[in-house]
């Protein structure tokens, strides 16, 4: 078999290997490059930045460690743009083992923007029942949540004192890696027109699509090129920027790839007949 | 003389003018909300009612919205809530039904409020039937009447075409060659519990999967992320193997548990693949991010893939590595697919007409949207 | 009787949770929040029953001495230690997911990594799953070909240094053919869903009572 017809059958090992060293050389290299903003991205920006100052943005972490290279920075951006326009931030999450990594960006943005706790934003953890809790929220948090992540009860918080349900939020901003952002539109969105916009993981984002085109969602935030596009908007570089020549290249090589493969394949086929 | 008349007259101009703009607009000045409607919220489990009103004149001024409630419409208020600027609605919870209450909403700035009139009274009521629900009601009453009938036609018996599903075809091939490789077959049920539709439709397919390898002596291993999964798949599987007529070969520990977690789920599942080598894997259920890394191990020990799930982010890397992939309803199609009784068979016909009807209303819609007619919008919300 | 039972306790159960959909006024109303509720809590107890299997499968394999059974002390000795960080944690601060726990020291630096590789994984095997099935062997497979090049150049930010209109091109293709089918399917598996849930109700479609 010649060398070029042998490009039909690559053994995969080397196919890993080209992978591992494409998509790590530009991270240790530490090279940048600029992104484009996509209208999905840009609306989500603008559904934040178009609220008033003292607004209540609601976060839920809807997803674990396995996906916070790709959650994390848009959270973190989200988070950025929410205080630097002095929104009230609400966290609050449906995954149990998120919340640790949610709450470790939430604390890690408000120290950063000299946020106070109980007045800024305030953390009211995980309840399990996903549907229920979403439901209940509408009528009143107290009935979830009586008390925040560490006991401290609603009441006594400055920030949370006159809000009682989804009448007192003007945003819920979801980061979700799963379905958990189909119960939001479904139990929430339908029922209580709370407005919304989700930040997803990149294989979630096509699925996530047609409820941004259909009105349900104002923005969607897709993968970690969205959450690079959004730290260019707050203008906030971090791991979403970092990792784009890291995430070109990778793109770059499994399409050489697929065109390797195919002219093995019209080589082997032409031998054939 | 003259020079300090004039100093004291800028001195005063000065002074009007700031207080022009500092001090804050008058009572006088600011206008309250107007049109306020209290009424009893609609189609909920009572205790609760719904103001609205429309917006002040000066809403971008004014800090927020107060929405008072009193028992007498001459008061005493006390707050109910408190809104931004901006909205026009408030829904006020925790009431008691049957009694009257009385709204007011005033418009807040820093210092002055702008009294509202008084709407009202809302009594608070339970209703008994959701009025906002009525399309869903009919819809399902449509689709239920539809395959009634058709179960109806086929228990008369009519004869109902089904087209070929490729991917089910193949599960009489698959346990074949597994069995001619001595090696045992694979089922993985998805990731989701025994609440789920898709997972009762993968543990079907794992019926007849069974039975099949009952009937040519191979071992069904199914690892499980849910405890409850488990004990079913062991009793589909026992039930299977007693129908074929082999009880003795069933061995229960082939259906185990695992682990809930995702990746553990999916690395336990890889190791038994690897271990195992399993002739055939059948990945059935609903299926996130490790469905790629099954797939691709399934593929790597040389087995034939039959695939299957509703998780439509999932189909694509399902497509690409495995033999045959059902997508989404077709797993739902496999227990009328492959026992072909013709009740089974009506509901899958049932489905199919209200599917065409449902692709009609579409183009109408479409055509009835771009002339400009929304009514069709309206039937749906 | 034995299968008849079960049968009715399925209709019965399905028709409740149906008609609380639509009927708001309590009790009936507040009924499918309470079953969600009892079923959270019944699956709690279920995992027991998945404990049980996983130890005495592995007890098994230990008395019999077959191959891999020093993995299976490794699991019984790791289900033993994250049980017991679980209740030291939940004993000593206030819960096993506190911050500065032990039960979160193990999660953070074993299970944390571990997951983060397995998913990683997906970055490998998407590379050799694309390379294997791109292939243009008819005019559809070519069609897929091409759309995926399009969407994989224009989601990175080389797709725009390449051309600029690249980007715009990959957001028509997800906000248009790929939105229609994805709305096709999920009209297709919702339909689906129904008609398998009415052969539940109904008692038509039985394999799951085995």
């Amino acid at each position: 078999m010649s060398w070029l017809a042998k490009l039909e059958k690559i053994d995969r090992r080397w196919i890993f290997l080209g992978v591992a060293l494409v998509v790590s050389a530009p991270l240790l290299l530490g090279l940048h490059s600029k992104v484009d903003i996509t209208p999905p991205v840009k609306n989500t920006f603008e559904a934040i930045d178009r609220l008033p100052p003292g607004s209540v943005v609601m976060v839920s972490i809807d997803y674990d460690a396995s996906t916070m290279p790709e959650n994390q920075p848009m959270l973190l951006a989200v988070l950025r743009h929410a205080f630097q326009k002095n929104l009230k931030i609400i966290l609050m999450g449906h995954w149990p083992l998120g919340l640790p990594v949610g709450t470790l960006g939430l604390d890690e943005v408000a120290h950063e923007m000299h946020k106070t706790y109980g007045v800024d934003y305030v953390n009211l953890g995980f309840r399990p029942g996903t549907a229920a809790v979403m439901v209940n929220l509408g009528t009143e948090i107290r009935n979830v949540f009586p008390s925040d992540y560490k006991g401290v009860p609603l009441d006594s918080l400055e920030m949370v004192k006159n809000v009682h349900n989804y009448n007192d939020i003007r945003l819920l901003v979801g980061i979700e890696a799963g379905d958990t952002y189909e119960f939001w539109i479904i139990y929430v969105q339908a029922r209580f027109g709370l407005k919304m916009a989700m930040g997803t993981t990149a294989v979630m984002a096509p699925t996530a699509y047609k409820y941004l085109q259909s009105g349900q969602l104002v923005g969607l935030i897709g993968g970690l090129k969205g959450a690079a596009e959004y730290e260019s908007l707050v203008n906030h570089p971090g791991i979403g920027l970092a990792g784009m020549p890291a995430q070109s290249a990778g793109h770059l090589l499994i399409i050489l790839f697929i065109i390797l493969g195919n002219i093995g394949y019209f080589l082997a086929r032409r031998k054939k007949t | 003389m003259r020079k300090q008349g004039t100093f004291q007259g800028l001195r005063a101009l000065l002074l009007f003018v700031l207080l022009a703009f500092l001090a804050p607009p008058s009572s006088a000045a600011l206008s309250p909300p107007e049109d306020i409607k209290a009424f009893d919220s609609p189609n909920d489990a009572g205790g609760s009612a719904t103001v609205t009103w429309k917006a002040s004149p000066q809403d971008s001024l004014l800090l927020g919205y107060s929405v008072k409630r009193s028992a007498k419409p001459e008061g005493p208020y006390e707050e109910a809530g408190v809104v931004l600027k901006g909205q026009e609605e408030f829904q006020d919870a925790g009431l008691t039904d049957g009694q009257a209450y009385y709204y007011r909403v005033d418009a807040r700035v820093l210092g002055d409020s702008a009294l509202s009139a008084v709407a009202g009274p809302a009594v608070p009521s339970a209703q008994w039937f959701n009025l906002g629900r009525v399309n869903i009601l009919a819809f399902i009453m449509l689709f239920a009447g539809i395959v009634l009938w058709y179960i109806a036609r086929a228990k008369k018996g009519a004869k109902l075409f089904i087209r070929r599903i490729a991917g089910l075809d193949a599960v009489e091939e698959a346990v074949g060659r597994s069995t001619e490789m001595g090696r045992p077959l694979m089922f993985i049920p998805g990731l989701l519990s025994i609440d789920d539709v898709t997972t009762l439709a993968a543990l079907t397919i794992l019926g007849r999967v069974a039975r099949k390898a009952a009937e040519y002596d191979t071992p069904v291993l199914v690892p499980c992320t849910d405890p409850l999964v488990m004990t079913t798949a062991q009793e589909i599987v026992k039930q299977s193997y007693s129908e074929a007529g082999r009880p003795d070969a069933y061995r229960e520990g082939n259906i185990s548990y695992l682990t809930y977690d995702q990746f553990g789920y999916a690395a336990g599942c890889d190791g038994i693949m690897l271990r195992e080598k399993p002739g055939a894997v059948f990945l059935q259920g609903y299926f996130y991010a490790e469905s790629l890394i099954l797939a691709e191990t399934g593929h790597s020990i040389g087995a034939i893939q039959i695939a299957g799930t509703t998780a439509v982010d999932q189909l694509p890397f399902f497509v690409t590595a495995c033999d045959y992939t059902l997508i989404g309803e077709e797993m739902y199609a496999a227990s009328s697919y492959l026992t072909r009784e013709p009740i089974m068979l009506g509901t899958l016909k049932g489905e199919d007409l209200i599917k065409l009807l449902i692709a009609l209303s579409l183009t109408v819609g479409v055509v009835l949207e771009t002339l400009g007619k929304h009514w069709i919008q309206v039937l749906f919300q | 009787m034995k299968r008849e039972i079960p049968l009715l306790i399925t209709f019965l159960t399905g028709l409740l949770m149906v008609v609380q959909f639509f009927v708001p006024h309590h009790p009936i109303g507040s009924i499918g929040t309470g079953v969600l509720s009892w079923y959270t809590i019944i699956a709690g107890f279920t995992l027991l029953l998945g404990i049980d299997s996983l130890v005495s499968m592995h007890l098994k394999k230990l008395q019999r001495k077959q191959s891999g059974w020093g993995y299976s002390i490794m699991l019984i000795l790791g289900l033993l230690l994250a049980l017991a960080l679980g209740i030291y944690s939940e004993v000593h601060y206030g819960s096993a997911l506190a911050f500065g726990s032990p039960f979160m020291y193990l999660y953070t630096y074993m299970v944390v990594p571990l997951q983060a590789t397995m998913f990683s994984l997906l970055a490998f095997f998407i590379a050799s799953a694309a390379y294997r099935a791109f292939r243009a062997r008819t005019l559809e497979a070519s069609l897929l070909l091409v759309a995926a090049m399009i969407v994989m150049l224009g989601r990175v930010p080389l797709g725009a240094a390449i051309w600029g209109k690249l980007p715009i091109l990959a957001e028509w293709i997800m906000t248009v053919p790929n939105a229609a089918a994805t709305r096709g399917i999920l009209i297709g598996v919702s339909l689906g869903a129904l008609a398998m849930s009415l052969r539940i109700l109904l008692g038509i479609e039985r394999t799951y009572l085995s």
